[in-house]
């Protein structure tokens, strides 16, 4: 036999190592985090795909309501804004850069809300097919921002909570001590609903 | 009563309340949802026999073509939850569609909010968009709920999207391809048979290898002849279980009551109220 029993005996001690280290929930703290960062970049994603939707919004309010000049450079410029501001999957154990994040992102849902309540003075506008159909898919994406958040929110709560509680709270605190706590939304979900509108 | 003992009880009746309250909150966080009972969930009670049938039987038709599972679910509350929290929630809860393909489509009506929503896995928003969503709420539904008749509205709904989740030519272009490729191969069909006779080589050359050693014995247990390995315990009960037939059934039967399929959504469709 080419096994000998020492050799036998070593590779099953690794192999019980290996196991014993599974089950003591080494690998749950790189699970928990690759998942809360996926939740992350399908956060931004949505914010991504609204941010997309604004240029042909604008363009369509545009041929209707030039007159409302103001709400719509107020748009465009948000919208600048808020797509220059990126948090990478690496920083989100940075509050602040999410604080950031979040206050471009509101800003831009503020502006979008005044533009929507605006067109409402527009009746041919409002009856634009094409205007119908992009306020249906802004709907739509301010919904499905809605579910990545809460699935962001949910999947960096378990993670946070593995980093301390047992058994995580001992490889947080040893061998995997790069592992940090990362930032939840500050606010209430209520950014994705338009403030209401003062004139 | 002494200070000391009114601040202990003023610290117990405050984390008592603290207590109560959290149990509160989760309470009002976590929705019930009526079980999935079959292609048509009427929890409020809302739909008519032949609308019933009629449905399902579209559902049936378009699960069987494309794998697409659609589900209409009518529930007396939203329990305070909005209709886009409640649907998503929900779909998530019966895991509609395909696990890979997530291709579930949920027609939720909550009659008694006067709300409705079509929520639509993350595997057909390509197809069943928003825009259309909105459109089939709004010129097929609403109007004939509005005008109280659920059976019509939840009929002409299903029907249009059914519609539109089968006549886009793209879609259907690539999907002959797409499952061809799921079909088994010979040896997708051969590898259990394989895999068995593989053991039942392992095992037999153990047995042979270890009567030759050492002499195991054969003994006769309830009418069936178990080889007791020298080793000991452990392996009697290994022999036994072997008996049975895990190859009968299960996976190779399919069949059974039906259910989700493991898919999920992100949040896809539209909502509208009448």
């Amino acid at each position: 036999m080419s096994l000998s029993l020492p050799r036998l005996r070593a590779a099953f001690l690794a192999v019980s190592l290996a196991l014993l280290v599974t089950g003591c929930g080494y690998n749950t703290i790189p699970t928990l985090e690759e998942r809360a960062k996926a939740q992350w970049s399908e956060v931004q994603n949505q914010y991504q795909r609204r941010a997309d939707l604004i240029p042909n919004l604008v363009a369509t309010v545009q041929g209707y309501a030039k007159q409302e000049k103001d709400v719509l450079t107020a748009v465009v410029e948000a919208r600048a804004k808020a797509t220059s501001v990126r948090v990478d999957a690496s920083q989100l154990t940075d509050p602040e850069k999410l604080r950031q994040f979040q206050e471009a992102q509101n800003q831009l849902s503020g502006a979008l809300g005044r533009l929507l309540a605006v067109s409402e003075n527009y009746p041919d506008l409002k009856s634009n097919q094409n205007f119908l159909a992009l306020q249906s898919q802004l709907e739509g994406t301010e919904n499905r921002i809605t579910v990545a958040r809460r699935d962001y929110i949910e999947a960096v709560r378990e993670y946070n909570t593995n980093l301390r509680t047992f058994p995580g709270v001992l490889w947080a605190s040893t061998i995997q001590r790069g592992s940090k706590p990362m930032a939840e939304f500050t606010a209430t979900e209520g950014s994705s609903v338009p403030p209401p509108v003062k004139f | 009563m002494t200070r000391a003992t009114r601040s202990v009880w003023t610290a117990a009746a405050g984390a008592l309340a603290a207590l109560a309250l959290l149990a509160f909150a989760s309470l009002a966080l976590a929705l019930t949802f009526p079980a999935l009972t079959g292609r048509v969930v009427d929890e409020a009670g809302v739909v008519p026999a032949h609308t019933r049938i009629d449905v399902e039987a579209k559902s049936q038709a378009l699960e069987e073509r494309s794998g697409i599972q659609l589900v209409v679910a009518t529930v007396k509350s939203l329990e305070g939850s909005d209709v886009e929290t409640y649907a998503n929630q929900l779909f998530r809860s019966w895991k509609l569609g395909e696990a890979k393909a997530n291709n579930g489509v949920l027609l939720l009506v909550a009659p008694n909010e006067r709300k409705l929503r079509i929520e639509v896995g993350y595997g057909l928003e390509g197809v069943l968009t928003d825009a259309l969503s909105k459109i089939i709420i709004a010129n097929a539904i609403a109007p004939r709920f509005a005008a109280g008749d659920f059976g019509g509205g939840i009929s002409r709904g299903v029907e249009d999207i059914v519609t539109v989740l089968t006549t886009d030519a793209a879609e259907w272009a690539k999907r002959p391809k797409v499952r061809a490729e799921d079909e088994l191969t010979w040896l997708d069909r051969a590898s259990p048979f394989l895999i068995f006779a593989l053991f039942l080589f392992v095992f037999g050359s153990m047995v042979s290898n270890a009567r030759r050693r050492t002499g195991g014995r054969w003994i006769r247990q309830g009418g069936r002849t178990v080889f007791i390995p020298p080793m000991g315990g452990g392996w009697g009960g290994g022999g036994g279980s072997w008996g049975g037939g895990s190859w009968g059934g299960g996976s190779w039967g399919g069949g059974g009551s039906w259910g989700g399929g493991g898919g999920s959504s992100g949040g896809g469709g539209a909502s509208g109220s009448w």
